[in-house]
C-alpha cells in the first residue's frame, strides 16, 4: 500500500477549532416536550397570544406524528431514536440583554464571539455586514438596525418582530413552511426560541449583508431557530448564517426552519456556512442538524438563490427547496457537502415549478472523506400550469480515500410537455496520479488535496459574498486537515 | 560530484521488477537521452526519479547533489530541484493554470527560504514564456491542462518546466503526439534552457527528437538495465538497426 493512499486515509485528525464552552448563568426550562413547556416558553418571550395558539398547534400534530411513528426514515443516515423528552427546549443567558445595548451583555459572551472573529461592536466590523448573534435560545445583539431603520430594512431577532410588528409575522409566518410540513418543523414551529426576522420593503435594495450567527453553548440543549425573510416587490437582499457549537460527547438537535418570501421582481440570496460540531473521528458527539428550509417565489420575475457549504454535524438533513409560483420567477441551489471521519450528510434540494418559463438551476458538489457518507437527495417537478420550465442538474461528487461514500437520488416529475429538464452527474475520485503531479511541482500533498477540492467546489464558491468564499475555502482546508502527510 | 548519481537501481511496480539494476551518472551541463523499446523501464526510471510512491524501490542509491534522493517525498524531489514533464498530464478541474504555477513555484521558493513572487512578479514573465512557446494566452487562465489538446498539454509542460528553472529537467516522452512545429517548439524551450548549472535526461522512442535536442549521451535500456551507452551518433545508429540489435550485441561504453 502506497503512503498517499494511507495518508488520504489519515483524514481522521481533523481538529475542529470552534469548540470551547463559555461559562456562563443560564436560565433554562426545565427537560421535557408537553404543553407547560410550550406555555412557559411562550411566556418567557412575553409573546401575545396568536403565537402561543400557533405554537400549540403544531405540538398537538407533531405528538400525532410522534404517535404515528412519523419521523422522517427514508434519509440515507442512521442514528439511534432520538429521546425528546430528554431535552431542554430552552436555554438562554441569565442576564437578558436590553437589545440595542452592548453593554448589558455578559462580557463572558461578546469575547465568545469575539473568538469566533465575529465582532459586535459595529465599530469593529470592517465593512458592511450587519449581525444578528443568538446564543443557545435567543438573540443577543443585532448590529447596525439604526442604519438599516433608515431605509426602511428591519432586521432583528425573531422574538423581537413578534412584539413589534405582529402584523407582518401573524401574515407570513408558516406560510411557506407550514407546521404540518414534516417532522422536525412541526417539532421547530412548537418550541422555536429565536431566529432572525428581516423585512425590505418595496423598491429597497438593502445597502449591506445580513448575517446571523448561531452559536450552541449549553449542554443538553436542542437549538431551534426560525427565520423569516420577506422581499417586498422590486427589493433585494443578501442574507448570510454561520454557525458552531462546543465540543460534547453526545448528540445535540438543531431543526430549524428558515421561510423566505419574494414578492413581484424581488431577490432574496441566502447563504449558508455551516459548521455545526461535527463529532469526533470516531462518530461521538456532534450535532443533528435536521433543518427545513424553503423560498416562495411568490411573485413575478422573482429569485431565489440558495448557496450552502456545510463541512460541519454528524448528521445533516437538509433541502433547501424554491417554490417558483410567479410566472418567470428563479430558484437556484448551490452546495458544497463535506463529509469526513463518520459524517453523514442527505441534503440537497426541491425545485417546485408552478408558474409559466419558471426556471431553476442546480449545482451540488458533494465531497466524502474518511467514513463519511454523502447523499444527494434532489427533487424537481414541473406542474401543469408551469409551461416553458427549465431546470438544470449538476450533481458531482469527489471521493477522497476508499471507505467512504457517495450517493445520488435525483426525482424527476413532469406534467407539462413543454419543459426541458438538464440532469448531469459525475463521481470521481482524488487519484494517486492527479496528487502526484501537484506534488511534484512542490505543493504539500495536503495543499494538494485542498487545491483539488477547491477546485472541484469553484462553482459554488464563486455564488458565496466575496468575503465569506474566502471562509468558505478556509473551513474546507481546516475540515481536510490530516487528510494527508 | 555528479549532479545525479545511480547506482545499481532496483524497482517493482505491484511485485514485478521492472529496473533491474540501472547505474547512471549525470553531471549537470549535460542531457543524456535514454532510448529502448516499450516496457523496457524508460517511465518507470524517471516515476522513480520524481518519486512516484507506485513504485517500491528493492535495491540501490540514487544520490542528487550528494543528497540520498530515495529518502525524499515528491514534494521534496521538486524543491531540491527535480522536474518531470509528465507523459501524461494531469486534468485538474477549477484549478487556474496561471494560479497553479504560481502557488507551485512559491511552494518551492518557501521550500529554500526565498521571497515569493507576487503576480505582479508573476504575470509578466508567464506571459512572456507563454509567446516564446507559441501558447494561446486563453490558456493562460483555463482550468489546469483540462480540455488542452495533446500539444497543448506537452508546451504546458515545457512551459512549467521553464517557469520552475530545475536543476534536474527529465523528459517523458514529451515528443511523442506532437506535429513537427510543436516539436521544434519544445525543443527550442528545452534549448534555451540548457546551462552549465542543469542537465537534462529526455526519455524518448524516436531519433526525431534528438535532431533538435542534441545530446551529450545516448544511453540504451533495455530489459530494465542499461544495454548500452553512447554518444549522439548512437541514436543513429538505432534509428537504422532497430533496438533488436542492442541485444545481440550489447556492449557497454563508458558513459
Amino acid at each position: 500500500m502506497s503512503s498517499s493512499v494511507d495518508a488520504i486515509r489519515g483524514l481522521a485528525e481533523q481538529d475542529y477549532k470552534w469548540g470551547f464552552v463559555t461559562e456562563i448563568d443560564e436560565d433554562r426550562v426545565p427537560k421535557g416536550l408537553n404543553e407547560e413547556t410550550i406555555r412557559l416558553i411562550s411566556a418567557r418571550k412575553g409573546e401575545p397570544e396568536f403565537m402561543l395558539e400557533w405554537r400549540l398547534n403544531a405540538l398537538r400534530h407533531w405528538f400525532k406524528l410522534e404517535r404515528e411513528h412519523a419521523e422522517p426514515k427514508w434519509a440515507n443516515v442512521t442514528f439511534p431514536p432520538i429521546n425528546y423528552q430528554d431535552i431542554v427546549y430552552y436555554s438562554a443567558p441569565k442576564q437578558r440583554p436590553v437589545i440595542d445595548s452592548l453593554e448589558s451583555i455578559d462580557p463572558e459572551i461578546l469575547k465568545t464571539y469575539e473568538k469566533l472573529g465575529i465582532p459586535l461592536d459595529e465599530q469593529k466590523r470592517l465593512s458592511g455586514v450587519a449581525v444578528d448573534a443568538v446564543f443557545d435560545s435567543v438573540s443577543v445583539a443585532t448590529t447596525f438596525k439604526g442604519k438599516l431603520a433608515e431605509m426602511g430594512v428591519i432586521f432583528c431577532s425573531f422574538s423581537e418582530a413578534v412584539k413589534e410588528h405582529p402584523e407582518l409575522v401573524k401574515k407570513y409566518l408558516g406560510t411557506v413552511v407550514p407546521t404540518t410540513d414534516n417532522f422536525y418543523a412541526a417539532l421547530n414551529a412548537a418550541v422555536f426560541t429565536d431566529g432572525s426576522f428581516v423585512y425590505v420593503p418595496k423598491g429597497v435594495r438593502c445597502p449591506m449583508e445580513l448575517s446571523t450567527y448561531f452559536r450552541i453553548n449549553a449542554a443538553e440543549t436542542g437549538q431551534f431557530e426560525r427565520t423569516l425573510i420577506i422581499a417586498d416587490e422590486g427589493s433585494y437582499v443578501s442574507y448570510l448564517e454561520g454557525c458552531t457549537a462546543p465540543i460534547r460527547d453526545t448528540n445535540q438537535l438543531h431543526a430549524a426552519v428558515v421561510e423566505l418570501i419574494a414578492l413581484d421582481n424581488a431577490q432574496i440570496k441566502y447563504s449558508t456556512v455551516q459548521n455545526w460540531y461535527p463529532g469526533d473521528k470516531e462518530g461521538r458527539g456532534g450535532i443533528y442538524n435536521f433543518v427545513t428550509k424553503r423560498g416562495k417565489c411568490q411573485g413575478v420575475n422573482s429569485k431565489i438563490s440558495w448557496t450552502q457549504v456545510e463541512t460541519g454535524s454528524a448528521i445533516t438533513w437538509k433541502y433547501p427547496g424554491c417554490i417558483l409560483q410567479g410566472d418567470n420567477s428563479v430558484g437556484e441551489f448551490y452546495s458544497v457537502a463535506l463529509t469526513n471521519n463518520r459524517q453523514q450528510a442527505d441534503t440537497g434540494t426541491k425545485m417546485i415549478h408552478i408558474g409559466k418559463n419558471t426556471r431553476s438551476t442546480i449545482v451540488s458538489k458533494g465531497i466524502s472523506a474518511g467514513y463519511g457518507q454523502n447523499t444527494y437527495r434532489g427533487q424537481v417537478k414541473i406542474m401543469k400550469g408551469a409551461t416553458g420550465a427549465r431546470n438544470y442538474t449538476q450533481c458531482d461528487s469527489l471521493l477522497i480515500g476508499d471507505r467512504c461514500g457517495a450517493h445520488t437520488f435525483p426525482y424527476i416529475e413532469v406534467r407539462n410537455s413543454s419543459a426541458r429538464m438538464e440532469h448531469e452527474a459525475s463521481t470521481s475520485k482524488i487519484g494517486e496520479n492527479q496528487l502526484f503531479y501537484l506534488r511534484q511541482r512542490g505543493l504539500k500533498a495536503e495543499d494538494a488535496v485542498s487545491m483539488i477540492v477547491n477546485g472541484f467546489c469553484k462553482t459554488v464558491f464563486r455564488e458565496l459574498p466575496m468575503e465569506f468564499a474566502v471562509e468558505a475555502q478556509k473551513l474546507l482546508g481546516v475540515s481536510l486537515e490530516g487528510s494527508v502527510g | 560530484m555528479a549532479l545525479l548519481e545511480i547506482q545499481d537501481l532496483h524497482a517493482s511496480v505491484e511485485g514485478n521488477e521492472i529496473l533491474k539494476g540501472v547505474s547512471l551518472k549525470i553531471n549537470a551541463g549535460e542531457v543524456h537521452a535514454i532510448m529502448g523499446p516499450n516496457g523496457s523501464g524508460k517511465s518507470t526510471l524517471a516515476q522513480v526519479l520524481a518519486r512516484h510512491e507506485t513504485y517500491e524501490v528493492t535495491g540501490g542509491k540514487v544520490l542528487l547533489d550528494g543528497k540520498d534522493l530515495l529518502e525524499m517525498k515528491p514534494e521534496e524531489a521538486a524543491c531540491e530541484g527535480v522536474f518531470l514533464a509528465f507523459q501524461y498530464p494531469v486534468e485538474i478541474p477549477g484549478i487556474g493554470n496561471a494560479y497553479f504555477l504560481r502557488s507551485a513555484i512559491n511552494a518551492i521558493k518557501k521550500y529554500r527560504g526565498q521571497d515569493e513572487l507576487d503576480a505582479m512578479d508573476f504575470l509578466p514573465m508567464f506571459r512572456e514564456k507563454m509567446k516564446l512557446l507559441e501558447m494561446d494566452e486563453s490558456l493562460m487562465n483555463r482550468s489546469l491542462n483540462e480540455g488542452f489538446s495533446g500539444g497543448e498539454k506537452k508546451r504546458n509542460e515545457i512551459l512549467q518546466m521553464v517557469m520552475m528553472e530545475p536543476k534536474l529537467a527529465i523528459l517523458d516522452e514529451t515528443d511523442s503526439g506532437l506535429d513537427i512545429d510543436a516539436l521544434r517548439i519544445v525543443a527550442k524551450g528545452v534549448n534555451d534552457m540548457r546551462s552549465k548549472d542543469r542537465a537534462f535526461l529526455v526519455i524518448t522512442h524516436y531519433q526525431r527528437l534528438l535532431d533538435y535536442i542534441a545530446p551529450d549521451f545516448v544511453h540504451v535500456l533495455v530489459d530494465g538495465k542499461i544495454a548500452l551507452s553512447g554518444g549522439p551518433e548512437l541514436a543513429l545508429e538505432l534509428e537504422e538497426k532497430g533496438y533488436g540489435w542492442t541485444e545481440s550485441d550489447a556492449q557497454v561504453l563508458p558513459a
